[in-house]
């Protein structure tokens, strides 16, 4: 599904991925943790095409294709769909059109015709209730005035209604409270298949609970320094960072 | 047919013009008319046309057209025209009384003017002042203040034609009426139009205010229109301009409100060369409301100035401004937005916002607020902003799957959609949506309004419901 080889990332001049390494097969869960500042964001945004990066070197490749080569939105139409953790708040665009607009895009790509309006309403309802999302939240416009937990299940609605076959989780988990957490989670099991995958960025245990991961990556420094299970996040809990810190260093 | 030839030196030749012709010029006027234009001629001599040592016209400079040649009509264009057959209006479904001005003069198949069931009066402004000279006598250049203004001042001894009507009291125009104003002409032209609108008290009038070009030739426009609101009266003004890259656009619109009374203007702008639209409102009658706002889109090298003057002369009145602006490749606007309250206006709101998208690094704008304030009791407030396309959004739209190309569209739509949605008439409402549309796209050329409509029409890949925003 996605093979990352030697991947270095640059932001101002200073180095932030550093030889990364991470291969997701088909239908695995991956999460990926890791103290504040050693990229894990940046892993996400650079899958996903952002632009603001320099230096970008090594090897993305998604489905045998070279990510690089892509721009953002091919790669979202090529099934890569990534949770922001900070979703943008977009006034004057509703919800219902942004999705509408979205997904007719996806199907321009995939060379289908647009969606019909009574099937994609009934699809929106059908996603709407995964991940209990009132009917008010789809007629306002794109996060404006959301709250923390809106804006988070918001992505995981959009993460529905697309249906990608890689999605990374930007700390889709942080700021919500247990309940939410438990929606979200249950939004992101009930999608889980043989064919979909997930990189599931966290600072906390606590999400993996819901989503159990088939993989545990402690990423530091810019590198992926340890991978194992979800015992190692269990680990990781109980021991903090500091022990692989003193490792690595 | 007389016609005037005049060269360089554009503000001599109208003195010298009014000079050789005045008799012509006043045929009609009442004497209070005739005193006014006197004085409106030495105004201009006074004044001249405005350059940009001009504090009001700093940023818009008319260096160029006035260096041009034009005609100048002193009378009825007297040419055999079948306007439906080079003009039609491109907004299905709109149910309007429709009328013409050509090359700058009231133009009609029927008559110059005439008295509907309802009661409206509409016409041209030269007949009313046969038909009706009390009421022109009564309201012509009651409201408008040319003193400080060479084009004002300049319009006012040209007056010569226009649109009039006139809604009695109590009377709700159910139709909305539409003015066109076409230039259509192989020479340059210097068109002065004067429009007098009257609303009696009670009086409820739509009013569709088209600024169009069809051929290619460099034109000077000066008009003004005065409206009179009387108390309890509503207006609902549009004004939609489509004009050509050749084409100098310079509009007045004052607007005098008594008690209680309503305004809705909106001005849409969507194509031209130079343009500059002055807005006035004097609220004059305790109660009365105003609500002003405008989008304007202006790409390649086109100008755009807008100056909007609120003046709160009495207490308990409200005022709303909102106006827009996409500027693309090297265009260049100007938004100045003045509030004056005045001492005795307590219990006055007055709001006013510009806001503004530049796409590129050579666009440009000028905004300035300026709020002159005496009385206490008061709350206005204004803003400004000068923004480009937040890089965040455009990433969260592409992330999704969008291209640049629609991602940028969905985010200036959705900022002109603000202004659109104020459009109350909802045939109006969806044409003019979609020309904005089309125009973001670039695809929407003054070739639109033409009948032999050329342009490619693609299909509309994103489409937005405004009801839900």
């Amino acid at each position: 599904m996605l093979r990352i080889k030697n991947l270095h990332v640059s932001i101002e001049g200073r180095e932030i991925l550093k030889g990364l390494d991470l291969e997701v097969g088909p239908g695995e869960v991956h999460a990926i943790m890791g103290p504040n500042g050693t990229g894990k964001s940046t892993l996400a945004n650079v899958i996903a095409g952002r632009d603001i990066y320099e230096n970008v070197e090594g090897e993305i490749l998604y489905q045998g294709k070279n990510l690089m080569d892509l721009s953002v939105d091919e790669r979202a139409n090529e099934g890569i769909f990534l949770g922001f953790q900070y979703p943008v708040e977009i006034p004057g665009v509703s919800m219902t059109n942004f999705l509408r607009t979205a997904i007719n895009e996806q199907r321009r790509y995939r060379g289908l015709d647009p969606m019909p309006g009574g099937e994609f309403l009934r699809v929106m309802e059908e996603k709407k209730a995964l991940v209990e999302i009132h009917s008010e939240l789809a007629n306002r416009s794109v996060n404006e005035g959301f709250s923390g937990g809106e804006k988070k299940r918001n992505e995981i609605f959009q993460m529905a209604m697309l249906e990608p076959r890689l999605a990374i989780l930007d700390e889709t988990d942080s700021g919500l409270d247990i309940d939410a957490l438990k929606v979200v989670a249950n939004g992101v099991n009930k999608l889980r298949g043989a064919d979909k995958s997930f990189i599931v960025i966290t600072h906390y245990q606590r999400l993996l609970d819901f989503i159990v991961p088939d993989f545990v990556h402690v990423l530091f420094n810019g590198r992926i320094v340890r991978t194992g299970t979800k015992e190692l996040a269990l680990e990781l809990e109980e021991k903090g960072y500091e022990w692989l810190k003193a490792e690595t260093t | 047919m007389d016609k005037m030839v005049l060269n360089g030196g554009l503000g001599q030749k109208m003195l010298q013009l009014f000079a050789e012709h005045r008799q012509q010029i006043g045929m009609l006027d009442s004497p209070r008319i005739h005193s006014l234009r006197e004085d409106a001629i030495q105004r201009f001599e006074a004044l001249g046309f405005p350059d940009q040592a001009n504090e009001k016209w700093k940023s818009t400079s008319l260096a160029k057209p006035l260096m041009l040649e034009y005609m100048h009509f002193l009378e009825p264009f007297e040419e055999a025209v079948d306007l439906e057959k080079i003009f039609r209006c491109e907004v299905p479904d709109l149910d309007s009384y429709v009328v013409t001005q050509y090359n700058g003069w009231y133009h009609s198949r029927n008559a110059a003017i005439s008295t509907l069931e309802n009661g409206m009066i509409i016409g041209s402004l030269r007949a009313a002042m046969q038909a009706y000279p009390d009421l022109v006598d009564r309201h012509f250049g009651k409201y408008l203040d040319y003193q400080q203004d060479g084009l004002k001042a300049l319009n006012t001894a040209f007056a010569l034609d226009g649109l009039f009507i006139y809604v009695p009291k109590g009377v709700r125009v159910e139709k909305p009426v539409q003015i066109v104003n076409i230039i259509n002409i192989k020479e340059n032209i210097f068109v002065q139009p004067r429009n007098l609108i009257i609303l009696e008290p009670g009086a409820e009038l739509t009013l569709i205010h088209c600024d169009h070009s069809l051929k290619h030739k460099d034109s000077l426009i000066n008009s003004v229109s005065e409206f009179y609101i009387g108390d309890g009266a509503s207006l609902d003004h549009y004004k939609i301009q489509n004009k050509d890259s050749s084409s100098t656009l310079i509009t007045t619109t004052h607007f005098h409100q008594e008690k209680e009374s309503k305004l809705s203007s909106n001005i849409l702008v969507l194509n031209g060369g130079v343009i500059r639209n002055n807005a006035s409102v004097r609220l004059a009658g305790p109660y009365a409301d105003a609500d002003l706002s405008g989008i304007y889109l202006m790409d390649k090298e086109q100008h755009v100035d807008t100056h909007v003057y609120v003046d709160h002369a009495v207490p308990h009145c409200t005022s709303n401004e909102l106006f827009k602006g996409i500027l693309d490749d090297q265009a260049s606007g100007a938004f100045y937005g003045h509030i004056l309250v005045r001492k005795d206006a307590q219990q006055t709101l007055a709001y006013q916002n510009n806001r503004n998208l530049l796409l590129t690094d050579k666009a440009r704008i000028h905004t300035k607020p300026h709020l002159e304030i005496y009385a206490d009791d008061v709350k206005c407030s204004h803003g400004a902003t000068v923004g480009q396309l937040d890089p965040m959004a455009m990433f969260y739209l592409q992330s999704r799957g969008i291209d640049p190309h629609n991602a940028r569209m969905l985010l200036m739509y959705a900022f002109a959609a603000e202004v659109i949605n104020k459009i109350k008439v909802p045939a109006l409402r969806e044409r003019i949506d979609e020309m904005v549309s089309k125009r973001l796209r670039g695809e929407l050329s003054i070739c639109d309004q033409c009948i032999l409509d050329c342009s490619q029409r693609r299909p509309v890949i994103f489409d937005i419901d405004l009801s839900t925003l």
